[in-house]
């Protein structure tokens, strides 16, 4: 079995710049993404296309929350107000953007350059988001265990009582140009931002699918992962062998955020309006769950984890109320034959080999 | 080498260790022993920056190192194995040896100090795919040393290596922690037994409740009645 020094000597010998492998898993995830948006519409109707979407947003939420919860082993659970900010900061963009440049929203011969402001609001929400996660990440430095989780937990509340008391939407253009920074914030309180066009086909969902994913799994396996993974098994032993504590876990939490602030963003661009439910503590349990039951750390586990748990309450429909009911259940089932996720800290194809014994506690035997 | 001045720490309110001063030459093996609670993991956490000193100078190689962070101090050349064996459980020992050279890019010096520790302890070698956690208590207090053998340190900082072990594994630990210091590292060993500790030590300081009050030559302080009453258990 190789080692993960050798998968890094092999990916990067002494950080000589090898274009293969640096390019190739980009055009896999161009080509992949192409592959969904083609491909899924001879397949399925335009209900599992939406599907689909929801499938692929929590996809990147909970690898992105994987990095924190499951690499560097602090619990956060206000991931949910991240993706609130990328998804209001996103639309606002696309909205107030179109507003101003074309004068409508949503008007089809705008939708290239909808489709640019979408993006563009995709990386200012992004990077809303990752300062919101730097302001986070710092109190980690001082707190642990559920001191930390009852402070981000409060970072989500915050975020969603902070985008009930937005103003009213702006949808006159005349009157957003006159104001444009006034205008922007008018994110229409607890009623929740209406009317932003759905920009986010399956194509760019599952890219940005495609970019987390790589991007999570290069961070595992670099030597920066391995420092992560150091400070989640012990934080005394990771500073003693030269591990910047400060540096990772803010690094981890940044990252996060930002990853959470693009699934909002995307999220918010699929035709569901982002209200400030959606910074709740509710919305930050479902990301919360899927990464626990992928297995802390392991990225194809939080994959598959997002896309059983979209999946399920679709599938079980035909049960009406009783559903939620069989939801849970499937839950507690699943954590009992697999009390550390799908995959533990694995990743789905190191499963077949087996020979690694995993301990039974911390510590192990003395 | 290593000159701490006077050194203070506090946890909150309660004051650990009040003015201790110690040196460390190169080349040798130092030992600070006293019982439960007297500072001794305190003084090397301190040494190594993972607590934060309040008063007191420590000096290392000429530099001063008590305002720099844990990870700045690995890398000078000091490397610490920590209290309790501190490994990482889930990885495996490969992996554990690995985060030793953490600091360290220079790839084909790291594998010359992987076989190093490797043949220092042969029984990790036998254990290098395993999960470090399945290992018995022995084998990942053989792990922490190794590990901190990868950073390729000038000075070896160890905490109680015979804490929990079974007699027999103290000694081939110690035996090793000789070598190890025959082969031209300088230790500062923590150690609660301090009849193990006297033996390989060359100089000892007695720490009692956060001072300390006794220091020599190592085989002096062995033959002393205080230290024979207290921590041999000989009268």
């Amino acid at each position: 079995m190789k080692t993960l020094a050798q998968h890094i000597s092999e990916i990067s010998p002494a950080r000589a710049f090898r274009p293969v492998a640096v390019f190739v898993p980009w055009v896999v995830c161009v080509l992949l993404a192409l592959a969904v948006h083609f491909v899924s519409p001879l397949l399925v109707n335009e209900y599992w296309e939406s599907v689909l979407q929801r499938m692929g947003v929590f996809i990147v939420a909970a690898v992105s929350l994987n990095i924190v919860n499951g690499f560097t082993g602090q619990f956060s659970m206000g991931h949910a107000g991240f993706m609130a900010i990328g998804g209001y900061i996103g639309a606002g963009v696309t909205y107030y953007g179109s507003l101003i440049l074309h004068g409508s929203v949503g008007d089809p011969n705008f939708a290239v350059q909808g489709t640019l402001l979408m993006l563009a609001g995709l990386v200012a929400g992004a990077c809303t988001a990752a300062g919101a996660g730097y302001l986070v990440g710092l109190p980690s430095l001082r707190l642990r265990g559920d001191y930390l989780a009852i402070v981000t937990l409060g970072f989500g509340e915050i975020i969603r009582v902070l985008l009930e008391l937005t103003p009213k939407q702006v949808s006159d253009a005349a009157a957003v140009k006159a104001s444009p920074i006034v205008s922007f914030f008018g994110f229409n309180g607890a009623t929740g931002f209406a009317g932003t066009p759905a920009y986010a086909n399956l194509f760019w969902i599952w890219l940005f699918v495609a970019i987390t994913c790589v991007i999570a799994y290069r961070m595992k396996t670099s030597s920066s992962g391995r420092a992560f993974l150091s400070i989640r098994e012990d934080e005394i032993a990771a500073r003693a062998m030269g591990v910047d504590l400060t540096k990772y876990k803010v690094r981890a939490f940044v990252l996060a955020a930002f990853f959470g602030g693009v699934a909002g963003a995307l999220y918010s661009h699929t035709g569901v309006n982002p209200s400030p439910t959606d910074a709740g503590f509710q919305r930050s349990f479902d990301i919360i769950i899927m990464v626990v039951l992928g297995g802390l750390g392991s990225v194809s586990g939080s994959v598959l984890a997002a896309m059983i748990l979209v999946l399920m309450p679709e599938l079980l429909r035909d049960l009406q109320q009783y559903r939620l009911v069989l939801y849970a259940l499937l839950l507690i089932v699943m954590m009992l034959v697999r009390p550390k996720g799908l995959f533990g800290v694995k990743e789905i194809w190191d499963l077949s080999r087996g020979d690694r014994k995993q301990p039974v506690g911390k510590g192990g035997t003395p | 080498m290593l000159e701490v001045r006077d050194l203070s720490v506090s946890y909150g309110a309660i004051r650990a260790l009040h003015g201790v001063s110690l040196r460390v030459e190169r080349g040798e093996i130092v030992t600070l022993i006293g019982s439960n609670g007297a500072g001794k993991t305190t003084t090397l956490r301190a040494i190594s920056g993972l607590v934060k000193a309040q008063a007191g100078t420590i000096a290392y190689e000429g530099q001063s190192i008590a305002k720099l962070a844990a990870h700045e101090i690995v890398k000078l050349g000091m490397s610490h194995a920590p209290e309790g064996r501190g490994i990482f459980p889930l990885m495996t020992v490969e992996e554990n040896l690995e985060l030793g050279a953490y600091i360290r890019h220079d790839h084909s010096e790291i594998a010359k100090d992987r076989e190093m520790a490797l043949t220092l302890f042969p029984r990790v070698r036998e254990r290098l795919k395993q999960v470090a956690g399945t290992l018995s208590g022995g084998e990942q207090q053989m792990v922490a040393i190794a590990r901190a053998l990868m950073a390729r340190p000038k000075l070896l900082l160890l905490d109680e290596p015979s804490l929990g072990l079974a007699p027999q594994i103290v000694q081939t630990i110690f035996k090793i922690i000789r070598d190890i210091n025959q082969r031209g590292t300088t230790i500062l060993l923590v150690e609660q037994n301090a009849h193990m500790a006297l033996q390989i030590a060359h100089r000892a300081y007695v720490l009692e409740t956060g001072a300390i009050a006794m220091e020599g030559d190592a085989k002096e302080l062995a033959k002393s009645d205080e230290v024979r009453k207290a921590y041999l258990g000989v009268a």
